[in-house]
């Protein structure tokens, strides 16, 4: 569990070895405050996805759920991709509301970023990541909340590294999107380095 | 006008480049020529059949459920793409995992929709559709030749540089095909065509910069 964990947030993170949910994270990284606000969201919504999504594809989607009312070939696996948008978009309403009525601090300073997390491609793609290997209820939990802290920890660098960007003197045709896209590849990199840690 | 809804899209206002729509999938699948060009035809066909069907559904669909139908829809050619994808060729489907499915999020669909084929008629917003597939397939299939050809020495599978396991003089960059290359030659080609178009450079943030000098 600890090792799903941490290949989770280094090894297998989801934006530097799979980049999955890049257009948020170039557009948001622009400045650190508004990429923390972003990347708690994006944690919190990741841990409730995945193991919701479990339960959807395990008990409702695969062959042989509906087996107690007498259907045993039933086979709906085709049918996960709209019932994984269907429960991420049902999830953050849920919590939008939930946040709003018990901890309206947090509520605000996520704003408009817990909405925009809907057609995040991070999102959907760790719920499908966990039923292509097929990870079980507390394994999705854990890799749900690792795979949320290794996106959140990589858009933190790099806002934190583009706030500095800001005052170094960058080719022209570099500007922006360009060098954006090289530091990212040098984050990258130094996060391969954890592919081959292993623990005792 | 359809001529230019078609070429635009190209270079001049390229989605991955300039727009920085679709990049999700776009890096993902790079690594060989085969995987770039398969996704690039998967989504150039749901890129069209979508923006076709928003676009001749376009005077019924209530504003307030919009972007739900758009999902739906988008979803479900999708699931056929993909079904389609795994009955004909399923060694691909397979290297491409999850990806194909994940065009479902990817902007560049939803964009498009939202952006044109919600406002035009059926015959212009295919050829957006086609336009915008074809720009995306073209930095796909670009990032995907350097890194094949850079990483392993072949196109498409076909040796091109022999390489000194094979007896020939090449030696294969072995980081071309891990994930950091993907960024660090987008992120080149993204200067390349800035350097070549420089009406798309971005305005300095911080101006100081230039008056130091």
């Amino acid at each position: 569990m600890t090792e799903l964990f941490l290949r989770a947030i280094f090894a297998d993170n989801l934006v530097l070895s799979y980049f999955l949910g890049i257009c948020t994270y170039l557009a948001i990284s622009k400045r650190l405050e508004t990429a923390l606000g972003l990347a708690a969201a994006m944690v919190v919504v990741q841990t409730v996805t995945v193991p919701v999504n479990y339960l959807i594809h395990h008990y409702l989607l695969l062959e042989g759920a509906w087996a107690w009312l007498g259907l045993p070939d039933t086979d709906l696996t085709f049918l996960k991709l709209i019932a994984f948008i269907g429960v991420i978009a049902a999830v953050v309403q849920v919590l939008e509301m939930a946040l709003d009525r018990y901890a309206p601090a947090l509520y605000r300073a996520l704003g408009v970023f817990l909405p925009l997390i809907t057609v995040n491609c991070a999102i959907l793609g760790g719920s499908l990541f966990m039923a292509e290997r097929q990870y079980d209820l507390g394994e999705s939990l854990v890799f749900g909340f690792g795979s949320g802290i290794g996106w959140a920890l990589a858009i933190a660098l790099l806002a934190a590294i583009r706030e500095r960007l800001r005052y170094a003197d960058v080719p022209a045709g570099l500007r922006g999107l360009g060098i954006t896209f090289v530091v990212t590849g040098l984050i990258s990199m130094g996060f391969t380095a954890f592919s081959t840690v292993s623990l005792p | 006008m359809a001529r230019r809804n078609f070429f635009t899209p190209l270079i001049d206002e390229n989605p991955v480049t300039l727009q920085i729509l679709g990049i999700c999938s776009a890096l993902a699948v790079t690594t060989s020529m085969t995987t770039a060009l398969t996704m690039s035809l998967a989504l150039t066909v749901v890129l069209m059949a979508s923006s076709g069907i928003i676009s001749a559904m376009r005077r019924h669909i209530p504003a307030q459920i919009r972007l739900i139908l758009q999902i739906t829809i988008i979803a479900s050619l999708v699931i056929v793409t993909d079904l389609i994808l795994q009955a004909f060729a399923f060694e691909i489907s397979k290297r491409l995992s999850i990806f194909v499915s994940l065009v479902v999020t990817n902007c560049l669909v939803l964009g498009r929709a939202e952006a044109f084929a919600m406002q035009n008629p059926v015959g212009r917003s295919i050829l957006d559709g086609l336009g915008n597939g074809l720009g995306y397939s073209l930095i796909l299939l670009i990032v995907g030749f350097v890194r094949e050809l850079l990483g392993l020495g072949t196109l498409f599978g076909w040796a091109i540089l022999p390489t000194v396991d094979s007896g020939g003089w090449y030696q294969p960059l072995g980081v071309m095909l891990l994930a950091p290359s993907a960024f660090v030659v987008l992120g080149l080609l993204i200067w390349a065509i800035r350097v070549w178009r420089p009406v798309q450079v971005e305005p300095d943030e911080y101006p100081l910069a230039e008056a130091r000098r």
